[in-house]
Formats: C-alpha cells, structure tokens, sequence
C-alpha cells in the first residue's frame, strides 16, 4: 500500500515537472524570435550576416536617411529612413557602436518603405540603412558627427 | 519601475496611415555604470514591439540597446480604415510587456 501511495506521488510530481518545464519553454521560443547573435555581433558585417545572412549590399539611391549632421547629443539621434524600394525589411547600424546592429523593422507587404526613430550613438559614426527587397541588400550612408557620445554614462 | 505606457497616433492621409508611437522605457544598455557604486547597470531594453491591424502583424520591429530612452517610433501603411483600430505591444529583455490600442483618426 505504502508503495502503490509512493508511486503515485512519482507520476503526479513527474507531470508537474513536465508541465512546469512546458510553461518555461513558452516564453524563450517567443524570445528565440529576437536576432540575439546579431545584435550581439561586433562588427557590421557580422551583424548584417547574423541578420540577414549576406554581407553583400549595394549602394543604392533609392534609399533616403534623414538625420542630422551634427548631433550634439548622441543619446538622441532622430533617424528616419524612407525608400522606394519594396521593402521586406529595414535595418539600422551604427558603424562605430559596440554593437552596431541598432534595430530592425520587418515590414509586411502593405508598409511603407518608411521608418523612423531615435538611436543612441557612442560617437561620430557612419549610419548605414539596410533595405532587404527582392532578396537583396541595398543599403545608404551618412556621417554623423556626435559631440557628447551617448553610450556612456 | 516606470510606468507601462504607450501613447500612440495614427492618422490616415489619403490612403496611408500613418502610426506614431511614444514608449516609456529606461533603455539601458548595460554599459553604463553606477557614478556612486561603480557597478554596471544591468542592461534593460525593449527587444520587440509589434504592430497589428484587424489582427494581421503590420510591422515587427527588433531592437537592440542603441534605441534611445523612451523610444519613439513611426512608420506608414496602407490598406487601413478610418475607426479601425491598431495595436501596439512591446516585450522587453526581462520578460516585461505592454500593449496599447488606438483608433485610426
């Protein structure tokens, strides 16, 4: 009798088990989404191979980047990157950051090939906007020049 | 903790809408070290915000620890109705969310 309780006891703790580490795989598979090796990479080519898995991106001068010249305040640095391309997606890195990859919108097809936002900027750097349309990788340039960095503390 | 709050815009012109939204979020980046202590503040940031129209995902937006604090952000997109409503939720590296609704004016 005791046995047939101490089994029992096993199989209900063993369900539990099995349902709690159910319950704690749910929410890293929704995590797993995030490009966390891409946005961990050091380099812009590491992160755009990471990302979207090509390196290869030509200049393109469908693509607008609106932002400052001159940031004074490298904390904020509004941004705003439109293009005509059709875009899949539009992703912004930071030549000079630690990790230049800053962010990456996925659009669906009934999107503009507009975003915009603000960025962090450490210090003065390239800001290159990378389209993905078609399957390949347009991309565009600007410097621009930050006085304060904004990374630091 | 800062208050869970996302204020979002959208405005239809002609046939595009355009959706302007404002998070309240620290934004750390992990780098950055307490003046006092000199201990690195742990990084907290925004990884995700989503965007849905009639339950179709509009925009996914992926962020690093470059988005600024209280990130702003902004795109357009067609095939949207005046009085429709949008959605907007975020998820952050710690496991922390919010969601937000608006009608398009």
């Amino acid at each position: 009798m005791k046995r047939r309780t101490f089994l029992k006891g096993t199989v209900a703790s063993g369900m539990l088990g099995v349902a709690a580490s159910a319950g704690l795989l749910a929410p890293r598979m929704v995590l797993a989404a995030w490009p966390e090796s891409a946005f961990d990479a050091k380099s812009v080519d590491g992160a755009l191979d990471a990302l979207l898995g090509s390196v290869n991106h030509a200049e393109s001068n469908d693509i607008k980047i609106k932002a400052p010249d001159i940031a004074e305040n490298g904390a904020v640095v509004p941004i705003t990157v439109s293009t005509s391309l059709a875009a899949e997606s539009i992703s912004v890195l930071i030549a000079k950051n630690p990790s230049p990859l800053a962010c990456s919108f996925a659009l669906s097809g009934s999107t503009q090939g507009f975003v915009s936002t603000r960025v962090k900027m450490g210090k003065t750097s390239e800001l290159i906007a990378v389209v993905k349309s078609g399957g390949k990788l347009h991309s565009a340039k600007k410097t621009v020049k930050v006085t304060i960095g904004g990374c630091g503390g | 903790m800062a208050k869970k709050k996302i204020r979002i815009r959208a405005k239809m012109k002609g046939d595009v809408t355009e959706v302007k939204a404002l998070m309240s979020h620290p934004m750390e980046t992990g780098l950055r070290k307490n003046k006092k202590t000199g201990e690195k503040i742990p990084a907290h940031f925004i990884r995700e915000v989503t965007c849905e129209h009639k339950g179709k995902k509009v925009m996914v937006a992926s962020w690093g620890v470059a988005v600024s604090k209280n990130p702003y952000l902004s795109f357009k997109f067609k095939g949207a109705g005046k009085g429709e409503s949008i959605t907007i939720s975020w998820t952050d590296n710690k496991g922390e969310s919010a969601t937000a609704d608006t009608k398009i004016g």
